[in-house]
């Protein structure tokens, strides 16, 4: 038995929709993306000048952009790292049998609706150098007064710590439901054998939600390279400095306020080799899943 | 399977110190949102809610135009995440049920591709192409572009593929034509997915950003979260805390209010896309 509708006409018709946005939206400017980068406008702005490689060795002749390649690199590894640990920790704790966890699961998922702009600007009310809560807190506990806006350090740290706060959700949503997908006998088993809580999660929780854990990782290395452009519009504008400068937002100043065209499709190219390396990864050691982007 | 009561306790000890981690910032931001100018600059702060909530939310209202934003915005987040399940409903429709047709994988594929082609890749272009459309500032630029969706194309597909053949055959002896089997079978039986589905696109064009901030200029073409931007910088001088925090609570109550309402389906409809 096959499921099978003999209609030679219908099927074109239903992909054409999709096919036609892929196409005009993302693929076409993504190959004039390409294109672009071996162009340099000219001073009047009337015709565009052959450059060969040129902007991509300004690029990485650039000081500017090798810090902030190196600050995206700090900033994705950190955010990641936070997200995965502290995600993971809460949602082994939450998946016990225990009453009333039930409850406790909405209240720990609901980052996930929160927008990275929103979550920029709260976390930048709770540092506020002048009035903040933790900068309040910090002061009384160890009487250090604490300014991002001065500091370039500490710009980083708190900009990472909005960005991982903002993914727990996402996070927790999918950890729970990895954990759902492991054998409770599996885990009875073991206790049943001696084996302690600790031992139980690195030997058999872990090893078993790796598929999870994997998928996460892309899905936050994406996330910090691509989707925190609101969240550092609003706390930072890439400063003090250009501490906090991430890759897409130095793009979008050389692109729209530098107006130079070609030095940003080079900075384009060099986020598809991002991608196209993490997609790759995926493809090859994760199954097939569905993800969200 | 016993549990130590010393675990239990740990448990909700352990449970309750991260939701006040996770929740403390969201309460702190409400409760700046009830404070008076003079309430939100005091040093040490205040932690808990004072009177002036009314009046807050609305010069927050007021100072963006910000029914208006939230109209923007709900428009363009329902019309993304109804076409993108339409669309990609089709799509999986016609990689399922359709056999072999020619060009199938390169369509496949096409549609996928989505996933590696973020915006900062493609966006001088992007914008190029919506200036010579005369884009700019209109809710074609606002939409349109993100009507595909290979998430949503991956999971219907999947879910059609568990649908046992013998429903379409016995469609098919009963003389209903392709179109009717999926509109009467086929779309009830994603109604999690579809679900699913529906959160994921509003929350995430509820949350654009960048986006909206390059294509629109005008305030009537605004959408919520450039208006926080704007209260955070308004023209005349930075709006107080206070105020920006009630823009700020607004601008991320309707999503959670559809995280809310849809929560139970997504928690089913993202296990069902672990599975496979």
């Amino acid at each position: 038995m096959q499921r099978r509708f003999p209609n030679k006409v219908l099927p074109y018709l239903l992909v054409s929709p999709s096919i036609v946005v892929v196409i005009i939206f993302l693929v076409i400017p993504t190959i004039q993306s390409l294109y672009m980068s071996f162009f340099r406008v000219s001073p009047f702005g009337d015709r565009l000048i052959f450059v060969k490689l040129y902007n991509f060795t300004k690029l990485f002749k650039s000081t500017d952009y090798v810090h902030s390649l190196l600050i995206t690199l700090v900033f994705a590894a950190a955010v990641v790292a936070l997200g995965i640990t502290i995600g993971l920790l809460i949602s082994v704790v939450l998946n016990q049998r225990l009453k009333g966890l039930n409850y406790y699961r909405t209240l720990f998922i609901w980052t996930y609706a929160i927008s990275p702009a929103v979550a920029g600007t709260i976390w930048a009310l709770m540092f506020d150098p002048s009035s903040g809560p933790i900068v309040y807190i910090i002061k009384t506990l160890f009487n250090v007064k604490l300014n991002w806006m001065m500091n370039g350090n500490l710009a980083l740290v708190i900009v990472i710590i909005a960005a991982s706060w903002k993914m727990l959700g996402y996070n927790i949503i999918f950890f729970l439901a990895g954990l759902q997908t492991i054998p409770e006998e599996l885990l009875e088993a073991a206790s049943i054998d001696g084996a302690s809580s600790v031992r139980k999660f690195f030997k058999i929780t872990l090893p078993l939600l790796s598929p999870t854990t994997f998928f996460l990782l892309i899905m936050n290395m994406l996330y910090a390279f691509f989707q925190v452009f609101g969240l550092i519009d609003i706390m930072t504008k890439g400063g003090p400095g250009n501490a906090t400068e991430v890759l897409v937002y130095k793009l979008y100043r050389d692109g729209f306020i530098n107006l130079d065209t070609g030095f940003a499709s080079a900075q384009s190219v060099v986020l598809f080799v991002f991608v196209a390396i993490l997609t790759a990864l995926q493809f090859k050691y994760a199954e097939r899943r569905v993800f969200y982007g | 399977m016993k549990t130590k009561k010393s675990k239990i306790v740990l448990t909700y000890i352990f449970l309750s110190i991260m939701l006040v981690v996770i929740i403390f910032p969201v309460y702190y931001a409400f409760t700046m949102s009830t404070f008076n100018s003079k309430e939100a600059y005091s040093f040490p702060p205040r932690f808990l809610p004072s009177t002036h909530i009314w009046e807050n939310y609305k010069t927050a209202w007021t100072t963006v135009n910000m029914g208006r934003l939230i109209f923007n915005s709900s428009f363009i987040s329902v019309t993304v995440a109804l076409a993108k399940i339409g669309l990609s409903i089709m799509a999986a429709f016609a990689f399922t049920y359709f056999g072999e047709f020619k060009g199938k994988f390169f369509f496949f594929t096409t549609i996928l591709i989505t996933h590696m082609l973020p915006l900062p890749i493609r966006i001088v272009p992007t914008y190029d192409l919506m200036r010579s459309f005369g884009w700019i500032n209109t809710y074609y630029a606002l939409t349109i572009p993100f009507f595909a969706s290979a998430t949503g194309t991956l999971l219907f597909r999947q879910l059609f593929l568990t649908v046992p053949p013998s429903l379409s055959d016995a469609a098919r002896i009963d003389g209903a034509g392709p179109m009717r089997f999926l509109v009467n079978v086929l779309i009830p039986l994603s109604k999690t997915n579809i679900g699913a589905l529906f959160l994921i696109e509003f929350t995430y064009m509820w949350n654009v950003y960048l986006w909206p901030m390059i294509i629109t200029n005008s305030n009537n073409m605004r959408v919520v979260q450039i208006g926080i931007k704007m209260l955070l910088a308004s023209e005349a001088q930075a709006a107080d805390w206070n105020i920006i925090m009630a823009g700020t609570i607004l601008a991320m109550l309707p999503p959670l209010l559809v995280l809310l309402i849809f929560q139970k389906t997504i928690m089913e409809g993202f296990s069902l896309k672990e599975e496979k």
